[in-house]
């Protein structure tokens, strides 16, 4: 994968005529990780969704380095929030290889995917049987069937139990070792927040 | 599969799986045409000269019926927002979405038209002539209606709402229609009609998906 970096200065959200956040500033490049940390309301999921340029940037810059030009922006990313983008009527398999072929991902991947998540022995279940431990599972099975450089996760490991943590941890893991780059919103403490790549960013929210 | 293929089959998987949904659909079409007889009385020539217009108000409103389900459920489960990082653009996506809205929304009443045909006395080549003009006219019904649900789809009862926004756009749609099926004014007033009908659908149906998107990646913010 291609070198690619993002650079943040003075980057201030305002929704609903209302200061989230204000004046946050990095720079994070491919095999680094940023952690966003802060209590609720400080803004993690508003800039992550700066970030996926879904909210307006009131001020400050977001300068993308290394992106392809021939791609549209958000080709190269991948964003897992709160919602599980999972249509309860498809099977876990459909789900995961519908997302497989929005993304130009690989659909012959699902079923190794699924045995990685644990979810291998649900693959033909309706997505609406699955409990929300695994569905944050399933949403997240969606990074790895289509490889993608840019993860933007907001709390990945919410409902997930201490083995589904652990994935996630391998998995962010593996993914910097490839070069990609994470940033994540998360309460918890990664294992991997230990390791030299990993940056935490502290939100304070609006004053 | 390519990702316009996906969202294609995706969506008229999710139609059959809720079949209930399709049932309501086509039995609110039929109930139209079933009451209005009774509520017209028994003359069968005044029925037959009102039948086109039953016809194209019945799937008016069931189109109207269907409207809500285009966009919401992705909503709220968040696929819109994941629909932002396909390798297909977002209007891309839309397009598709619209085309199996129309195969598992207008096409089933298209199916139900002869139930009706037989409740409003038609005769066959009124027939045929009406499911000519329903082919040719629910693209554009369909097309305004994604972006009147489109727009609304961030409003708690946008249901309502959208019907309100796009009534004044589909008056051209029941006008020509209607004169595709009935027409008493010239020689060739009906394939005059006919050519205007498919003229609307397919400029509708072309640019509605850009409305839509744009509607779409503004709700969002």
């Amino acid at each position: 994968m291609p070198v690619r970096q993002l650079e943040v200065t003075g980057l201030t959200c305002v929704r609903a005529e209302r200061e989230v956040f204000s004046d946050v500033t990095f720079s994070v490049k491919s095999g680094e990780a940023i952690l966003l940390r802060g209590p609720n309301g400080a803004g993690k999921t508003s800039l992550l969704m700066c970030l996926a340029s879904y909210l307006p940037i009131a001020s400050g810059t977001l300068t993308w380095n290394g992106r392809d030009p021939e791609q549209r922006p958000g080709e190269d990313m991948h964003y897992v929030g709160h919602q599980s983008a999972i249509k309860p009527s498809l099977s876990v398999a459909e789900n995961l290889a519908f997302w497989a072929n929005i993304n130009g991902g690989h659909p012959d991947l699902v079923p190794d995917v699924l045995l990685a998540a644990r979810l291998d022995h649900a693959a033909n279940l309706e997505a609406m049987l699955l409990s929300a431990g695994q569905l944050r599972r399933l949403a997240l099975a969606r990074l790895l069937v289509s490889p993608r450089p840019i993860w933007l996760l907001d709390e990945p490991t919410s409902a997930l139990d201490a083995q589904g943590a652990a994935w996630v941890e391998q998995m962010i893991d593996k993914h910097l070792q490839n070069g990609g780059f994470v940033i994540a919103a998360t309460h918890l403490d990664l294992a991997l927040q230990n390791s030299p790549q990993i940056k935490t960013i502290m939100l304070r929210g609006a004053k | 599969m390519s990702a316009f293929f996906a969202i294609l089959t995706r969506d008229i998987k999710l139609t059959a799986r809720s079949f209930g949904d399709l049932l309501t659909l086509i039995l609110f079409f039929v109930m139209i045409g079933v009451i209005v007889p009774f509520a017209i009385g028994p003359d069968k020539t005044l029925l037959a000269r009102l039948a086109p217009g039953i016809v194209w108000i019945a799937a008016f409103l069931s189109s109207l019926l269907a409207l809500d389900r285009l966009f919401r459920a992705d909503m709220e489960d968040g696929s819109l927002l994941a629909f932002r990082h396909a390798t297909i653009s977002l209007e891309t996506i839309t397009f598709a979405k619209l085309i199996a809205h129309w195969l598992s929304s207008a096409l089933p009443l298209i199916v139900a038209t002869p139930v009706l045909a037989v409740m409003l006395n038609m005769d066959m080549t009124v027939f045929w002539r009406t499911i000519y003009s329903l082919i040719l006219g629910t693209p554009a019904l369909t097309a305004f209606g994604a972006v009147g649900a489109a727009i609304t789809v961030s409003l708690r009862r946008g249901g309502l709402i959208a019907p309100v926004l796009i009534l004044p756009l589909s008056v051209p749609i029941l006008i020509f229609g209607v004169s595709a099926i009935s027409a008493n004014a010239g020689p060739n007033a009906e394939t005059a009609a006919q050519l205007f009908l498919a003229g609307i659908s397919i400029v509708s149906f072309v640019f509605a998906p850009f409305a839509a998107a744009l509607a779409l990646k503004l709700s969002q913010e």
